[in-house]
């Protein structure tokens, strides 16, 4: 089968990116090196290339109602114009798939999910819908590009006709003019940085690209999906597949606060009512490591030489150049300070519960 | 691509350079390049015997995790403990900074190793 490209896969080529499978997607892993450029997001600023996302609007007098019904998070408290985090869950509190809202009215709602998931995302929503309700997958008609990190709003003006500093954190403008083209753009990212996402006419994808690397000069570079990883992660922000699957709830992965359990009704709300009451028998914890070793997805978490849970996410962390991880453990053993065994290669490697030593975010929150 | 010609190769990337009954072992160019940034090399333990074909070392970079093949037999001498602070030296440097030594048992499976002439056509076909 062969991989499908996105717009802008010929700047891919040209800026010398290393092309991999993502699933089914020709993306690029890394250009001048993820460790590299993991340091310029940090420090100045990155652009990448995220079309492969997936965009879906939900049309119709009950569109927002519907919105809510579909996630966990309170869709109708939004303001036009507005983006909220939610998650839509199975019936058993699983995750379907964590996505983003942008309101343009209550009768009109964009979607932005996870690549890996836009078919049965997009089937989950149909099955769902509300009668009048229209859902339609639009996510051929948008390239996605983000721009990241605490140069990327000085950057971007300069070839923005709209004054990037009115839109705020978690919220979009669906009429900016980058260099001449027409976007929409939101305050919105991956990576714990300040920064933009770009939608636009895939046409013009690769001109905006360009236009922003020049505008950018010494102080941008173009990002592959190794730093995005790596960049998420140590933001901690939870990946589908990983923190987040069908057989992990909101709760346990410590994503309470945009699970929102009174007044509306959404699918799955019974279940995790229930865990809520119960409190969760599994929880996300962070950990660092003690012993010499990378923890990576999937490892067992030992105490005692008992099984207590796995690895959802582990890696060296380029800025605080040390191994962390984040952990799926029982309960019980949630106490930062403690130790815990990774098993690295059938070999027990101590670690240590922790708690905050992630990442703090520079998102211009609020 | 750097490929020395005063060293041995094998299929799985890595190099050997020959010292009387010792050999050295690394990875070479090609390999550091498709790792990409190194970031933790798990070490042989000393004095370890080791048969060919043995995983005796890890490279793992941001990415990927990777293991080392010894190409021969022996005994491990020697481990390169400047790796444990700074595995990046293997994407620096790779031939300089070499993963361990082992003191060969049988001098006749160097004869299975590649020239740099065939190593350097090997890669070719790998790309």
């Amino acid at each position: 089968m062969s991989l499908k490209q996105t717009p802008l896969y010929e700047m891919h080529q040209k800026y010398g990116g290393k092309i991999i499978d993502f699933g089914g997607w020709a993306l690029p892993v890394q250009f001048a090196g993820i460790i590299k450029e993991h340091h310029m997001v940090r420090q100045k600023a990155g652009l990448f290339d995220v079309s492969h996302m997936g965009e879906i609007s939900i049309k119709g007098p009950r569109a927002l109602e519907f919105t809510r019904y579909l996630g966990t998070n309170d869709v109708k408290q939004l303001q036009d114009k507005q983006i909220i985090y939610t998650l839509m869950c199975y019936p058993d509190g699983g995750v379907v798939d964590d996505l983003l809202v942008y309101k343009f009215s209550s009768e009109n709602i964009f979607l932005v999910v996870n690549a890996a998931n836009l078919d049965k995302d997009f089937a989950w929503i149909k099955e769902h819908a509300f009668p009048g309700v229209e859902v339609e997958n639009l996510s051929d008609r948008y390239a996605q590009l983000a721009v990241q990190g605490p140069e990327a709003e000085r950057i971007l003006q300069k070839i923005a006709d709209t004054d990037l500093g009115s839109i705020k954190f978690f919220w979009f403008n669906p009429q900016v003019k980058i260099a001449g083209v027409e976007c929409l753009v939101s305050r919105t990212g991956y990576t714990g940085e300040d920064g933009f996402e770009i939608y636009v006419n895939p046409d013009k994808a690769s001109y905006i690209w360009e236009e922003i690397l020049e505008a950018g000069g010494e102080d941008i570079a173009p990002i592959g999906l190794g730093a995005r990883d790596t960049l998420r992660f140590e933001a901690k922000l939870p990946l589908y597949g990983q923190e987040l699957d069908k057989d992990i709830t909101p709760l346990e992965a410590g994503l309470g606060y945009f699970v929102k359990l009174q007044d509306d009704d959404f699918i799955g709300k019974e279940a995790l009512v229930k865990q809520k009451q119960a409190n969760p028998q599994r929880v996300l914890v962070e950990f660092e490591m003690v012993g010499k070793g990378i923890p990576r997805p999937h490892y067992e978490v030992e105490k005692d030489g008992v099984n207590i849970g796995w690895v959802t996410t582990g890696a060296h962390s380029p800025t605080l150049n040390r191994a962390i991880g984040l952990a799926l453990i029982k309960r019980e053993f949630n106490l930062p300070g403690e130790e815990i065994d990774i098993i690295i290669r059938n070999k027990t490697i101590k670690a240590r519960i922790a708690r905050g030593i992630f990442y703090s975010k520079n998102t211009k929150s609020k | 691509m750097n490929i020395p010609k005063d060293l041995l190769y094998t299929s799985e990337h890595e190099w050997i350079r020959v010292d009387g009954d010792q050999v050295y072992l690394g990875i070479t160019d090609y390999a550091q390049h498709h790792l990409g940034d190194i970031v933790f090399v798990e070490l042989p333990e000393l004095d370890t015997e080791v048969v060919t074909g043995d995983s005796i070392a890890v490279v793992e970079s941001v990415k990927a995790v990777s293991s080392v093949y010894s190409p021969v037999s022996g005994m491990v001498v020697e481990n390169n403990e400047e790796l444990d602070d700074s595995p990046e030296l293997l994407n620096e440097d790779p031939y300089t900074n070499h993963i361990a030594v082992i003191n060969i048992s049988n001098p006749d499976e160097l004869e299975d190793l590649m020239s740099p002439t065939a190593y350097e056509a090997f890669c070719a076909e790998q790309e």
